[in-house]
Order: C-alpha cells, then sequence, then structure tokens
C-alpha cells in the first residue's frame, strides 16, 4: 500500500498518532485510529456526525486523553494529560465556538490570560503592536484592533481566533470546524489565513464537513468512521465522490448517485490514489504513513 | 471588504523595520476603511461622528444631570447655593461607596443585594468597638472593614463552590447581615459617636477650603496631564497613532474648569467634605484598577465570557470571590463613611433605599446588568443623579411617596437609553 507523496514521507511527523482507542461506556468511540501532521502541511480530518473526528481532537487537545495508544510530537513519545500541556507542548487549538470576549477589543482577546504588563500596568502600546505585527503577518483584514470583537464579522472574529492561538508559537494548530456558518467572502478570508499557516510551516489540523473547502485548502484527508480510520487521501489525487464514499462507507447514495449521472461515467474510478477498491472492503491499513520506510 | 490595497496594509510579509522611513501612517492607521482624523479638528469631528452613530458614550446621564438641576433650581433657587451642594456631597458619598462595589459584581454579570445590610453591619461594628468597647477609633475601622472583606469571602466561597446564584447568597445575606446588625447594636438601638473623636470630626465638620481643595485639584489635573502625556509618547514610540497633545491639553483644561466649579461653588459655604474626597478617591482607584491592570481586564473578561476566561487560563474562582469580598468591602466602608457622617450608627443605617439607590446608582451611570460592560466613573456619575434627586424633591416638598415613584422612573429610562444605546454601542466600539 504505497501512495506514500515523497515531500510528506520524507519528513517525519511533527504529530503521530497510532492506535488511538477510547471507550465511553458501551461506546467504542475511536479503535485503534491512526492520525499524523507534518510541518507546513494543512490535514482534514473529515467523517460523519459521530465518526469520533471531535473525540479525536479531544485527545490531541488533551482536553480527553485516549485509553489506549501512543501519541508522539516532534518524534519523541509524550502524554497529554490537559489542555495546558498541550498547549505549552504546542499545540493550539481553536474550537468551533472561538471562545472570544465580545465585549474585550482584538488586542484584549488577543492576549487574554498572557498579557504584557510593566510596573503592574498593563502595557497597551507594546501589545497592540505585536497585535497588529501578526495580523499583518497573516494578511488579515481587520480596519481597528481596537473594537470589540461583538462589532467584528463572523471571518474576522474567526481570524482573531486563530491569531490569538499562534501568540504561544505553536507547531500544531487545531480548527474546529473554520467555515462553518461563514459567508462566502470569510469562508474564503479564512481559508487564505489557513494557507498563511501552512507557509509559516505550522501543521494544520482541520475538522471540516465541507469538502469544497477541505479541497481548497488541505493536502491530505484523513477519513474517520464510525470511530476508525476509514481512509487516507491525498487531495490532488483523489475525488469528491472517493471521499463521500469513504465517509459513508457506501458507494450507493444519492451524491455519488447524481454527480455519477452528472459526469456520465467521465470519471472512471480507476483513479484512486491508493489503488484500493474504495468501497465495501476496510481500507484500513491504507495509512501512507503506517510503514514508515 | 476588498479594498484592501495601497498602504502596506496588504500581504507583504515582515512587518517591521526598525527604520519607519516608508511609515508615515502610524500602524493602526493603515487599512485604507478607516477614516483619518487629525489633530483637534479632527478629534472633535471624530466625537460628533462616534456620538451620530450611536455610541453616546455618558451623555444621556450627564444631559439627565442638566435637566435635573435646571429643574430644581427653577423650581427652589436654594438647589445650588452652596449650602445645599456641601450636603448633597456628603449625602453621597456613603452610598457613591457602595454603588463602587456594585458596579464590580455588575461587571461579572452577577449582583449583589447584601450591601445595605453589610453597610448597616460594619456601621454597628464600628460604633460598638469605639463606643461600647473602648477602641480607639482607628482599630474600629480596621475592625468594620476587615468584617467586611469577611463577609464577602463568605459571598465569594458559596458562589463559586456551590455554584448557587449570587442573587439567591446575597439575598440570604441581606437579612443574615441585617440581623447581625441587630444583634451587635443589641438593645441600644442608636450608638452615638463621641463628640470629640476624629470619626465625627472627619465625617461632619472637616472641609477642604480653598487652599486645600485647590491643591487637590492640581494634583489631580498633574497626574492626568503627566499619565496621557506619558501614554502619547508611549504610543508614539510603538508607532501607533496617538491622540493630539493639544486635545489633551483641552481634556485637562475643562477637567481643571470643573475641579474649580465644583471649589467654587462648595467653598463658599463650608468647603468640599472629606468624605467626598474618599468618594472620588476610590472612584478613581477602581477605575484605574479595571482599565490598567491585568487583574481588571479579567473581570472584565468573565464577565464577558466566561468560558474563555477560563480556557485562557484565568483563575475564574479566585477572581469572582476576590470581587464579592471588594464588594463587601467597599459597602462596609460606605456604612463607615455613613456613621461618620450621621455621627451614630443605628438600627436603620444601610436600611430601607441604600441598597436600591447603590444599584440604581451604578445602573445609570452605565454599569450593564449583563456584565462585562461600565462605562467609566459609573458610579461617581450614577450617585449624583441618585442623589440629587431626593435632595431636589424635599426642598419642594414633595412627599416621600412621589420620591420612590420619581426615582423609580428615572431608573428605568436609564436602562431604557442603555438598551437603546447598546447596539450602537457594540458596533463602535466602547464598552
Amino acid at each position: 500500500m504505497t501512495v506514500t507523496q515523497p515531500e510528506t514521507a520524507a519528513r517525519t511527523a511533527v504529530l503521530a498518532l497510532t492506535g488511538i482507542s477510547k471507550r465511553f461506556g458501551a461506546v467504542q468511540a475511536l479503535d485503534a485510529v491512526d492520525f499524523a501532521a507534518h510541518a507546513g502541511e494543512v490535514v482534514a480530518l473529515v467523517g460523519d456526525n459521530g465518526a469520533g473526528k471531535s473525540t479525536l481532537v479531544k485527545v490531541i487537545a488533551g482536553v480527553g486523553p485516549a485509553d489506549d495508544g501512543t501519541i508522539e510530537f516532534d518524534g519523541r513519545p509524550v502524554h497529554i494529560g490537559s489542555p495546558h500541556e498541550a498547549q505549552h507542548m504546542g499545540i493550539a487549538t481553536v474550537y468551533q465556538d472561538l471562545a472570544l470576549c465580545d465585549n474585550l477589543d482584538v488586542v484584549g482577546n488577543l492576549f487574554l490570560g498572557s498579557e504584557i504588563s510593566r510596573g503592574g500596568l498593563l502595557d497597551e502600546p507594546t501589545m497592540e503592536r505585536r497585535s497588529w505585527a501578526l495580523l499583518r503577518e497573516l494578511s488579515a483584514k481587520i480596519p481597528s484592533v481596537r473594537v470589540p470583537v461583538a462589532s467584528l464579522s463572523g471571518g474576522q472574529r474567526q481570524t482573531v481566533a486563530i491569531s490569538r492561538s499562534l501568540l504561544g508559537d505553536p507547531k500544531v494548530v487545531l480548527l474546529d470546524e473554520p467555515t462553518a456558518a461563514l459567508g462566502v467572502a470569510q469562508t474564503a478570508q479564512v481559508l487564505n489565513l489557513i494557507e498563511r499557516l501552512r507557509e509559516r510551516n505550522l501543521a494544520v489540523v482541520m475538522i471540516s464537513h465541507n469538502m469544497a473547502d477541505v479541497f481548497a485548502v488541505a493536502d491530505r484527508v484523513t477519513v474517520l468512521r464510525l470511530g476508525r480510520n476509514a481512509g487516507e487521501f491525498v487531495v490532488a489525487r483523489t475525488t469528491n465522490e472517493e471521499l463521500v464514499a469513504a465517509i459513508t462507507g457506501a458507494a450507493d447514495n444519492v451524491v455519488i448517485q447524481r454527480q455519477r449521472r452528472a459526469e456520465a461515467g467521465a470519471h472512471p474510478h480507476g483513479a484512486d490514489p491508493r489503488g484500493a477498491d474504495p468501497y465495501g472492503a476496510d481500507p484500513r491499513g491504507a495509512d501512507p504513513y503506517g510503514g514508515e520506510q | 471588504m476588498t479594498e484592501q490595497t495601497t498602504t502596506g496594509g496588504a500581504g507583504t510579509a515582515p512587518v517591521r523595520g526598525d527604520v519607519g522611513q516608508a511609515e508615515q501612517v502610524a500602524l493602526d492607521l493603515t487599512d485604507p476603511r478607516l477614516s483619518q482624523q487629525q489633530g483637534l479638528a479632527g478629534a472633535t469631528r471624530a466625537a460628533i461622528v462616534r456620538i451620530r452613530n450611536g455610541d453616546v458614550g455618558s451623555l444621556p446621564v450627564l444631559v439627565g444631570l442638566v435637566i435635573i438641576v435646571v429643574i430644581f433650581q427653577a423650581a427652589n433657587p436654594t438647589f445650588l447655593s452652596s449650602t445645599n451642594l456641601v450636603g448633597l456631597a456628603s449625602q453621597i458619598a456613603s452610598t457613591g461607596i457602595i454603588a463602587l462595589g456594585v458596579v464590580l459584581v455588575l461587571l461579572l454579570g452577577e449582583i449583589d443585594l447584601s450591601v445595605g445590610s453589610v453597610s448597616g453591619a460594619a456601621a454597628a461594628i464600628l460604633a460598638v468597638s469605639n463606643v461600647t468597647h473602648g477602641m480607639p477609633p482607628g482599630v474600629a475601622v480596621v475592625l468594620a472593614v476587615g468584617a467586611g472583606a469577611v463577609i464577602g469571602l463568605i459571598h465569594g466561597v458559596l458562589f463559586t463552590r456551590f455554584g448557587v446564584p449570587s442573587f439567591v447568597i446575597t439575598l440570604a445575606g441581606l437579612l443574615v447581615w441585617q440581623g447581625v446588625q441587630r444583634q451587635v447594636l443589641s438593645l441600644t438601638g442608636t450608638i452615638n459617636l463621641p463628640r470629640g473623636g476624629w470619626l465625627l470630626r472627619l465625617g461632619e465638620f472637616r472641609y477642604f477650603g480653598y487652599t486645600g481643595s485647590t491643591v487637590i485639584a492640581v494634583l489631580l489635573v498633574a497626574g492626568y496631564l503627566v499619565t496621557q502625556l506619558r501614554r502619547r509618547q508611549a504610543r508614539l514610540r510603538a508607532e501607533l497613532s496617538a491622540p493630539p497633545a493639544s486635545l489633551i491639553l483641552v481634556k485637562a483644561g475643562a477637567i481643571a474648569a470643573l475641579a474649580g466649579l465644583v471649589i467654587y461653588a462648595l467653598c463658599q459655604d463650608l468647603g468640599v467634605p472629606y468624605i467626598f474626597v474618599i468618594l472620588l478617591t476610590l472612584v478613581i482607584a477602581v477605575d484605574w484598577v479595571l482599565r490598567r491592570t491585568r487583574y481588571g481586564r479579567a473581570i472584565f473578561a468573565i464577565g464577558g465570557n466566561i468560558e474563555a476566561a477560563r480556557r485562557a487560563g484565568l483563575r475564574v474562582d479566585l477572581i469572582r470571590t476576590s470581587v464579592f469580598v471588594l464588594a463587601s468591602t467597599l459597602a462596609a466602608t460606605g456604612g463607615v463613611v455613613e456613621a461618620m457622617r450621621a455621627g451614630a450608627a443605628g438600627r436603620d443605617t444601610g436600611t430601607g433605599d441604600v441598597l436600591i439607590n447603590a444599584i440604581a446608582a451604578a445602573v445609570i451611570g452605565g454599569a450593564s446588568l449583563f456584565g462585562g460592560r461600565s462605562r467609566r466613573y459609573a458610579a461617581l456619575l450614577g450617585i449624583l443623579v441618585i442623589g440629587a434627586i431626593p435632595n431636589g424633591l424635599n426642598l419642594v416638598n414633595l412627599s416621600d411617596e412621589l420620591r420612590y415613584i420619581i426615582t423609580g422612573s428615572v431608573l428605568l429610562a436609564a436602562v431604557i437609553v442603555d438598551a437603546i444605546t447598546r447596539r450602537g454601542r457594540e458596533a463602535t466600539g466602547t464598552g
């Protein structure tokens, strides 16, 4: 099983999870899941509701540690027992609800909990200056950092939340549904920002339901289904159809039927990068990073 | 948000060369969407635009205050007399200090209904320890204020440990501490503070004359000038926009003029009461803590989004507990000041409309009931309105019944104005 893209396989993963399992009572939320993220790469984590995406993110973010499996960070085995440990290690998480204080301005939110102070008093000029530097580096379009975030658009709020996660100089950034509930222009703005993160050589993990977004920015896609790995795709060499098939675990659903009708067979399935039959068979073990050479 | 091009705000990565030859425009004004305002005239225009956009700031309170003054002055010319104003300044001191604590609790999005009772209990403790037990006045003050801190600690711990709504805890506190107050006073009913003691002198008979109050005013204006000019320097050094020096001078002049007016008005009679200066000092100190320290920022953050504050690593429970401690401590201080002013502590100290006046003052002054938002100096502005109304109504011989109705209506009007201006405020940016 070798789809190994040379440029990613050559590097060791910043974050590598192997055989992660997590059980909630009778429910096996994650069953021996493998996952990896590389510097300068955007990995999309996709899957249907209940596929285990959030559980996996919680494992990485230290919110809900795994029952079983190993995590390697920067090549060293680590234990992530709390959000604080994750942050300290260099894993920043931006949750879907953003967790911004609407009443504080952009500077206040960016530096919340790690304000710069001098002689016991807040050093506003320094914080404001650093905010501008950071936002510009990300080409973020925020007109003023002195407005409360309540008055910003959804995309701008997402920008603030993501920028905030970068202040701790992380190596891995987890984005939970960064484009959910955003309009077209704002989605584009956030996707641009994700490009910037990749340029900064960060490992970006993006959870998404939106295939268009996945195809727009992701380099690689990890599909989860019912708590197991359900496929690993290189975006440049896959199709929407294949992803949907992996997510739903069935070849026969309306999206695919419709697409098939539309393409009228113009897109034969031989294009499957893994060379594996995407239908029916358990695609686990297809992980291109499974057997590191 | 598409017309981003020219001024270098766009994609060119490394932002910060230390030399700013190309960067004529301040770092925070490069976005082409921002309107640029230069100098004093520009600042004035910007202020007008802000008000037009619905960010009215403390304007409604100030306008309301002016209307109240005009009406009462028309009804009875003694309203603006020096004697009456001196009386007003001492009357509002204690409730103003209590309201200051209420503002802090409101910022968290919580409420403290016990502040009236706590002030009464503190006054009782002061009087009993000083008069009945013969302790020195200084010790008595420390005991009374310390008791307030302990009470606040109890509220705060109950609130954070058991998750009982602050409304319920402090409602229980309202009864409990009133009971304590009566217990402490036992059968005596009312205890008069000793005539010659400094407690009474400080409260009732001490005023700053022209010299003393002028010194205070000069210190105030100089302090304002120094901090604002230094802030301006720091911003310019960081290549950020800064208010023009002329604007700072004009504002300092306005503060000086206002202080002069107050001194002129009060010093024709007795002068500026010590306890009013205590109120002013505390108002400025609390504002300073709220706007300039990490602790103050944390209070705003918790009131704005407690989950975000928690995730940012703030010690939410500790901060919330400390705010309850502060609120009760300020309430106790208010009780001590009230005892000093009245020269006595009795069963009805801190009861009646003290609680509702303190909360009304905080809300009228601009503290939001929903947490996380307060205008600057809310307690002071609010207590001026809340204090002026009964004072004026007394002068025109209106009954208590009408006084309550009018005070209630003013409170309602203030909350409605706040609700109306809320959206504009969120949009323009003063929280």
